[in-house]
Order: structure tokens, then C-alpha cells, then sequence
């Protein structure tokens, strides 16, 4: 009875700090976008939101026409989820050949778009120094996962101006019971920093260039 | 006295550090990342875990559809309600929903199981209600935006926020000093005794019981009274859950907890309202509020059992034991003060609404 006890503790303990619950659904399209000389110059993304998280971000917006918006009535709106995207790096996290990439904040090109009752922001991250890499891994994800992150299935992602470079798009791994297992296995030291929880439903983006 | 289980001194600091852990880890742990190390590896990861995740997400997902199959159908609004019965069990177990208080402050208090539940019970509802009082007012009659609903909501959290840190408080006073007594001795406790009853319960002494009483300890009801904070009753008597004494010093964690609505309420009522049917998001929402109750219930429940084993303990040591005992209950205070603390400054973020 007592081992039983402590067994039930000791799972709730172990189970219980992980957990977390996404309240928004983010499907997204990205672009990357290469300069003439070959250097990744910047990250295009197009987010569209699940459509109950739309429904409430643009409730109480005025428009002059009743459930349609154009960019402008949802410009304010687009800054604010800009601005407040900041803190949390954009959720997008590059290396180059293993090295980090800086980000820099989005150019003023932004915007959001309300389609078939979906809302879809746009907007560019440009890289602090353009890098040319043989090996550019990008991954999209909230460490937390307030927020889940998925690729379009029809346009996931594509390149822009690298025609020598060859994309690959892994999708997040859907944790099943004996992965989970599995990974709780793993020495704790052996785990770099990008295994944390949230990577583990990372969306990654891998480029080769010759 | 009856034998009881004869536990290790190791066991019981385990089962000590594993209550307060529990309860600690449970909120906190996943919204670090926010105010602290982002991206730093969190604990480990358990298969069960990922389950959880992924059944909660699957249900939220739903709503959605089946909020927009209860315009044409009614009948899909009885499965929305299942759905979202199940959704409210599985989301609980996520940060938020005051698990970590109420489980807190129920080994701080030695409170029952039954009051457990009730607390959980009352806190989820009162948070159903909160959500569905802030988007029925700032949203359905104020026309609000999202916005300005996060505000409203951050003016909230704010007061919950504070009202946890009080309850962490005055706990902590309370207990703390009968801690600090019991180790400086029992002379002192003695003495200290006249000066304790500044609390404005009348209770009664419950001689039947004696959960904590060593037989070897002559001192033992001064004890007592000097941890108690609001006034205690160990005896689970079903009759004792009809006083009121309990529920009005329960009243302030109810409130503490219950007062921050949950972000998913709050959009799956944006979402009915838009599709014109408010009061099938409102019906929702409550059955959510069950389902959360059950799952705050549970864990309380596992609490208040760790706490009961804790006394069996100190039963068996009346030295050692009650020492721990009251230390135990001194650091469920400070996890609540911590608690209060951390989210009233931002450090930790149990939920986002706005942002994105």
C-alpha cells in the first residue's frame, strides 16, 4: 500500500513538470531567402493561427466590413504580436556549420492577413550578418509549448536564390509513449541545450550548400 | 497507541522532499524557461507526459469543430460537453490551476481529503465563472478587444497573485514560529503558548483524535495550538465539514486560485461568441471547470495522503517526528510565498494569453 503510494508520487513527480498546454496553433510557411554571392540573408515567415486563436485575436476589431479585415484595420494588431514576438527570440533559432546565428529584429514589412476566418502574419527576420554555410539548420519552436508549431503540408518551406542548395524539412517527432520513455533515459549531461522539452517538438529546416 | 509503520528517518526525508517538490514542481517548472533560462533543459521527460500533451491538445482541437457543429446540430452540443469534461481533466495537469497552492496550503493546514476536494472543487468553478464573467462582460457587452481582455485579465492575476503570497504569509508567520519554538524547546513553547491565540477561531479540542501525539509527549496539545493558523480539526467527521470555520479560512485560497481564469476558457468562449452561441461556450467552459476539479482534486488528495503518512510518522517519533512535522509544514508555507512571489514578479509565467 505504501510502495504504492510512493510509486504514484514518484510518477506524478517525474511527469508533472513537463506538462504544459498549448493554447495557439501555428502553421507555417517559410521562405529562405539567399543573396546573389550565396550568404542566407534573411527567414520569410507566413504564420497562420488555428481558428479559434483567430477568432479571438480579432475580436473587437473594428472593420468596415463585417468579418472581413484589410491589412491596415489589422496593422495595429500585427505590431503588437510583432513587438511582443521579441521576447521570445521569434521563436526561431538558427546555426550555421554548428555556430549560432544572430537575428535581428523583423523589417517594417509585416503584416496580418484574415482569410477564410484565418489569421496569417508575416514577417521577415533578417540574419545581424548574412553567413554562407555548408550546413544551415533552422528550427522553430516554443521551448514551452504555449504555442505549437507545424509546416504546411502542401508549402512547408522553400529556398529563395540558392539553386545549389538542397532543402530538408523534418517535421517535429510525435512523442509516442515508448520515445518518451526512451528520451527520459538519456543521461540528463548527454542532453545538449537544444534537446530541451520543447525541441523535442522542433521543426527543423536543414540546407546544404556545396 | 497502535503500531505503525516503522519508517527510516531516509524514507521520511524523502517523502518530505518529495511533497514539497511536487507541489512545487508541478507549476513552475515548464514556465520557466519564460523568467528564467530560456531553452534550458528542463527535467526529464516522461512518455507519460507526452501522452498527456497530446490527449489535452486533441480534445482543445475539437472544440472548435464541434462549437461550429452545435450551430446546425444540436445534438453535437452534448458531445461538446463530454470532449470538454475530458479536456478540463487532462489540461489540469498543466501548469496553472492552482495545484501547487492548494496542495500547499492542505499540508500546511493539515487539512482533510474531503476539504481538499472541496477547495478544488470550489476554486475550479470559481474560475469557470471568472472566465465566462470576463468575456460575457468585456467581450459580449463591452465589445472588447483581445487586448484589452488580457489587460483585464493581468489586472486579475495581479490580485490572485497577491492574495497567494498573503496566504503564503501568514501561514509562514504562523507556522514558522511554532517551528522555530519546537526547536528552541518546549519550555518556550510553553510559554509562548498565551500568546497564540490572536486568531479569531473557537475551536474546539478534539480530544478523540490524535494524529500527531506521541504518546511520550505530555506537551502535545500546547503544540497544537501554537501551529495552528486558522484553528485546526484533524478528525475527518463528516459533520466537521458542515462548520463553517474551515471553509471561511478556506475561502481566501478559493479565491486566491480561482480568481485567474484559464486562458483556453477564455478563447473557447471568444470562439461560441462569435459563432453566436455564447451560451453553449458558457456550458463548456463549467464542465471544463469540472473536469479541472477532479484532476486538482486528485493531486490535493495525494498531498493531504503524503501529509497523513508524515503524521503516522511523527506518531511513531515524538521527537524527531513532530520537529519534522512542523518543518514540513513551515516549508509548504514558503512554497506557497514562493509561489505568490514568483508569479506576482514575472518569474514565473503559469500561462500566456496575449503575446502572439
Amino acid at each position: 500500500m505504501l510502495r504504492i503510494f510512493f510509486v504514484t508520487l514518484a510518477v506524478l513527480f517525474i511527469a508533472a513538470p513537463a506538462l504544459a498546454h498549448p493554447h495557439v496553433w501555428v502553421t507555417m510557411r517559410t521562405e529562405l531567402v539567399y543573396a546573389p554571392d550565396g550568404r542566407i540573408t534573411g527567414i520569410r515567415h507566413a504564420w497562420s493561427f488555428d481558428d479559434m486563436f483567430s477568432t479571438f485575436a480579432i475580436q473587437g476589431l473594428d472593420s468596415k466590413e463585417k468579418g472581413k479585415f484589410t491589412r491596415e484595420e489589422l496593422a495595429p494588431l500585427a505590431k503588437v504580436n510583432v513587438e511582443s514576438l521579441k521576447e521570445f527570440d521569434y521563436f526561431t533559432y538558427a546555426t550555421a556549420d554548428g555556430k549560432k546565428v544572430a537575428l535581428t529584429d523583423p523589417t517594417a514589412d509585416y503584416w496580418l492577413d484574415y482569410n477564410d476566418q484565418v489569421l496569417t502574419l508575416n514577417f521577415t527576420l533578417p540574419l545581424k550578418t548574412p553567413v554562407k554555410a555548408k550546413e544551415l539548420k533552422i528550427d522553430i519552436y516554443d521551448p514551452t509549448i504555449f504555442v505549437d508549431f507545424s509546416f504546411d503540408k502542401q508549402n512547408p518551406a522553400r529556398l529563395v536564390g540558392a539553386p545549389n542548395c538542397k532543402l530538408d524539412v523534418q517535421l517535429p517527432r510525435e512523442m509516442t509513449f515508448a520515445e518518451g520513455k526512451k528520451l527520459s533515459e538519456i543521461p540528463a549531461d548527454e542532453k545538449n541545450t537544444t534537446m530541451a522539452w520543447g525541441a523535442q517538438f522542433a521543426n527543423k529546416l536543414l540546407v546544404h550548400c556545396p | 497507541m497502535t503500531q505503525v509503520p516503522r519508517l527510516r528517518l531516509t524514507q521520511y526525508v524523502v517523502l518530505v522532499a518529495c511533497i514539497l517538490l511536487f507541489v512545487a514542481a508541478i507549476d513552475c517548472a515548464l514556465a520557466q524557461p519564460f523568467g528564467m533560462t530560456r531553452g534550458g533543459s528542463p527535467a526529464e521527460i516522461g512518455g507519460f507526459t507526452g501522452w498527456i500533451l497530446a490527449k489535452q491538445a486533441e480534445f482543445y482541437r475539437t472544440l472548435s469543430g464541434l462549437i461550429r457543429a452545435a450551430k446546425a446540430d444540436g445534438s453535437a452540443a452534448y458531445t461538446l460537453l463530454g470532449i470538454s469534461f475530458l479536456y478540463g481533466i487532462f489540461h489540469a495537469a498543466g501548469p496553472g490551476h492552482g495545484k501547487a497552492v492548494i496542495s500547499s496550503y492542505l499540508v500546511a493546514n493539515d487539512e482533510t481529503w474531503r476539504r481538499g476536494i472541496v477547495l478544488s472543487f470550489a476554486s475550479a468553478i470559481l474560475q469557470a465563472f471568472t472566465a465566462v464573467a470576463v468575456v460575457g462582460i468585456a467581450a459580449a457587452l463591452l465589445g472588447a478587444t483581445a487586448k484589452a481582455m488580457g489587460n483585464t485579465v493581468r489586472v486579475i492575476e495581479i490580485v490572485s497573485y497577491a492574495l497567494i503570497m498573503l496566504i503564503g504569509l501568514r501561514l509562514l508567520w504562523v507556522k514558522g514560529r511554532a517551528f522555530l519554538r519546537l526547536l528552541r524547546g518546549e519550555q518556550q513553547a510553553h510559554h509562548a503558548h498565551d500568546h497564540h491565540h490572536d486568531h479569531d477561531h473557537h475551536h474546539t479540542h478534539d480530544h478523540d483524535h490524535h494524529h500527531h501525539h506521541g504518546h511520550a509527549h505530555s506537551h502535545d496539545h500546547d503544540h497544537e495550538d501554537d501551529a495552528s493558523a486558522w484553528g485546526h480539526a484533524h478528525a475527518p467527521e463528516p459533520e466537521e465539514l458542515t462548520g463553517k470555520h474551515w471553509l471561511r479560512r478556506g475561502l481566501a485560497a478559493i479565491i486566491a486560485v480561482g480568481l485567474r481564469p484559464c486562458s483556453g476558457a477564455i478563447i473557447v468562449l471568444v470562439f461560441a461568441l462569435a459563432q453566436g452561441l455564447f451560451w453553449i461556450g458558457v456550458a463548456s467552459t463549467f464542465v471544463m471547470g469540472l473536469g479541472t476539479a477532479i484532476t486538482v482534486a486528485a493531486i490535493a488528495t495525494l498531498a493531504v495522503g503524503a501529509r497523513g503518512l508524515a503524521d503516522r510518522f511523527a506518531k511513531a517519533r515524538p521527537g524527531a517526528g513532530m520537529l519534522l512535522l512542523r518543518g514540513l509544514e513551515t516549508a509548504a508555507a514558503l512554497v506557497i510565498v514562493f509561489f505568490g512571489a514568483a508569479l506576482l514578479t514575472g518569474y514565473i509565467v503559469s500561462e500566456r494569453l496575449m503575446g502572439v
